[in-house]
């Protein structure tokens, strides 16, 4: 038996060794590395002076107003733009798949460029659209033309203005792709199945209801994990938008873990901050996580 | 279904696309007009004089060439590590026996549920033990490191459909496992290695975090840092800016557009489309 894995081993060993050692190295071991590193006020040029604290950095983290304003601020964004994205991103995957429309596959293209573009070139672009004055372009829209505002929003001056900025380029960057994962999950729906129902003179709404949205769970699930996931690594579009200002409202966790790490090189507070959302990410989305890929209907 | 209805569908579309576009339109119009020192009136914007003078001096400055340069060798020798492994690693799992494989397989799958961002602050003091930091070949290892997992598992399932009687044909001609992965899985999984490639590369390509912890010469920034640069240099000269963004943007968006009838999909679609 034993001679039998040994060459078993030997003859994979070839094509395992470099994929396992990279994901050993760089993510197994970091992964360990940094639920080590929380414990200690880690010194990151002579790693071997880091003095052991115990849990010291997660009650640091406890008692940290800003942590508590980061944290609260990374699961507002959540909060919003998973919705936010997920419903619109269902709406247009739906639409587009109506048998009528024509040019489907442009009408694809053209909602899923946001998600293809850069981030750092869509925050630019956002900082820009939400100029303060009259002639910032969104501004201009509806304080000029629209009349809908009273007065010309200085967007990035105010924690909630700016944070609507935040919330609204996570939306219209994300909704592309759901769009493209629902429409595959809509058009690998068989027809047979709107068939029978036509048959049986099922209404529109009636289909909808009892073939399409069950039959679309499992890819809900996934899109709605992956959501979650995405709306903790909200970082790039703070740090490039408002630097977390004004005056560190806007701060989420990842811009504040990264400000104690880089700018601070407080690295074992950071890492403390870095397991306790990898907990958090862990806790909310690992009842669902074990259902991913079992959960597949066979036509 | 009514005619009033397919107009409302149509319309409603639309109204989206115009939402999508009008910041791109924006960014372009702006990006053509020089003097944008100031925010410019969006009326006159439409009305100046338009020209390619931005993208000619965005070109020229900044050392962006040599910036855009970086990016290009950086994400195409990613992509290439990437392939490789990531291949080689799938078609272990594919088509070998071994002691541990769903166990390593697993453990595959769970870092994949772990967000990559957490990790950066270790990853960095693994590349700063390894003497690494500031150097192209940190930036790739951890590029390529961090991607084998999701890459592996995406590969795995196509591999696996390939049928085990092709690889008789070189197992009659004396070829050993090597032949059968260079001459039978290789070839026959083009589509899924183009895709995995495609979004390798625009990864790599469009990556900010990990180049920004990593990197520190300015002689070797990618795009996304450069940019950075430009738009704190150029504070509100938002001509320059979106000629430099638009310079970085276009070779995605055009790969995107060339290859998206090509694309294949894993059964939800993870892997390839992750993030």
């Amino acid at each position: 038996m034993t001679k039998k894995y040994f060459k078993q081993t030997w003859d994979v060993f070839p094509f395992l060794i470099l994929g396992l050692i990279g994901v050993a190295v760089f993510v197994i071991f970091p992964l360990l590395k940094g639920i080590y590193m929380s414990f200690f006020e880690y010194n990151v040029l002579f790693p071997k002076e880091s003095i052991f604290v115990g849990l010291d950095n997660y009650i640091r983290a406890f008692h940290d107003q800003k942590f508590y304003l980061s944290l609260r601020n990374t699961l507002l964004y959540g909060v919003v733009t998973v919705p936010g994205q997920w419903v619109f991103g269902i709406f247009i995957a739906i639409l587009i798949n109506a048998k009528f429309i024509k040019n489907k596959v442009l009408f694809r293209t053209v909602y899923y460029v946001p998600v293809i573009t850069s981030w750092v070139v869509v925050s630019f672009l956002f900082k820009y659209l939400f100029s303060d004055g009259k002639y910032g372009l969104i501004n201009f829209i509806f304080y000029e033309k629209l009349h809908l505002l009273t007065h010309p929003v200085s967007w990035l001056q105010n924690e909630w203005t700016a944070m609507i900025v935040i919330w609204t380029l996570g939306i219209w960057k994300g909704i592309g792709w759901v769009m493209i994962i629902y429409l595959a999950a809509l058009q690998s729906i068989p027809r047979h199945f709107y068939e029978a129902a036509a048959i049986d003179g099922a209404k529109a709404r009636q289909v909808f209801q009892f073939i399409t949205l069950p039959l679309l769970k499992p890819t809900t699930i996934f899109v709605i994990i992956n959501l979650i996931i995405g709306s903790f690594n909200v970082f790039i579009q703070v740090l490039l938008i408002t630097n977390g200002g004004p005056l560190g409202r806007t701060e989420v966790l990842l811009s504040y873990m990264y400000k104690q790490a880089f700018n601070f090189f407080d690295f074992g507070y950071a890492s403390a901050i870095s397991v306790t959302m990898g907990i958090m990410i862990f806790l909310v989305t690992w009842g669902q996580q074990k259902t991913i890929g079992k959960e597949k209907i066979e036509f | 279904m009514s005619l009033f209805w397919k107009v409302v569908v149509y319309l409603l579309l639309i109204i989206g696309v115009f939402i999508v576009l009008t910041p791109f339109l924006y960014m372009l119009l702006t990006s053509f007009t020089q003097d944008t020192f100031s925010l410019p009136h969006p009326d006159e914007l439409l009305k100046a004089a338009k020209s390619f003078d931005n993208y000619i001096e965005a070109w020229r400055k900044n050392d962006f060439q040599r910036y855009f340069l970086n990016s290009v060798f950086v994400a195409t020798t990613t992509t290439v590590f990437a392939l490789f492994f990531s291949s080689m690693t799938a078609y272990a799992f594919a088509r070998f026996q071994f002691p541990l494989k769903e166990f390593l397989f697993r453990l595959f799958l769970f870092t994949m549920m772990v967000p990559g961002v957490l990790n950066i602050i270790p990853q960095f003091t693994v590349i700063k033990s390894l003497g690494l930091v500031d150097t192209y070949s940190g930036l790739l290892l951890l590029y390529v490191g961090v991607g084998i997992a999701g890459n592996t598992f995406f590969l795995r399932g196509f591999f696996e459909r390939i049928p085990k009687e092709l690889e008789e044909s070189v197992i009659i001609d004396g070829g050993g496992k090597w032949t059968i992965y260079r001459h039978i899985y290789l070839p026959l999984s083009k589509p899924s290695l183009a895709t995995l490639g495609i979004f390798t590369f625009s990864g790599a390509w469009d990556e900010f975090f990990i180049a920004l912890t990593i990197l520190k010469t300015e002689a070797k920034r990618t795009l996304p840092i450069a940019l950075q640069l430009f738009q704190g240099q150029h504070a509100t000269k938002w001509g320059l800016v979106f000629a430099a963004s638009i310079i970085a943007i276009v070779p995605i968006i055009l790969i995107f557009i060339i290859f998206q009838k090509k694309f294949v999909q894993s059964t939800t679609g993870e892997g390839a489309v992750k993030g």
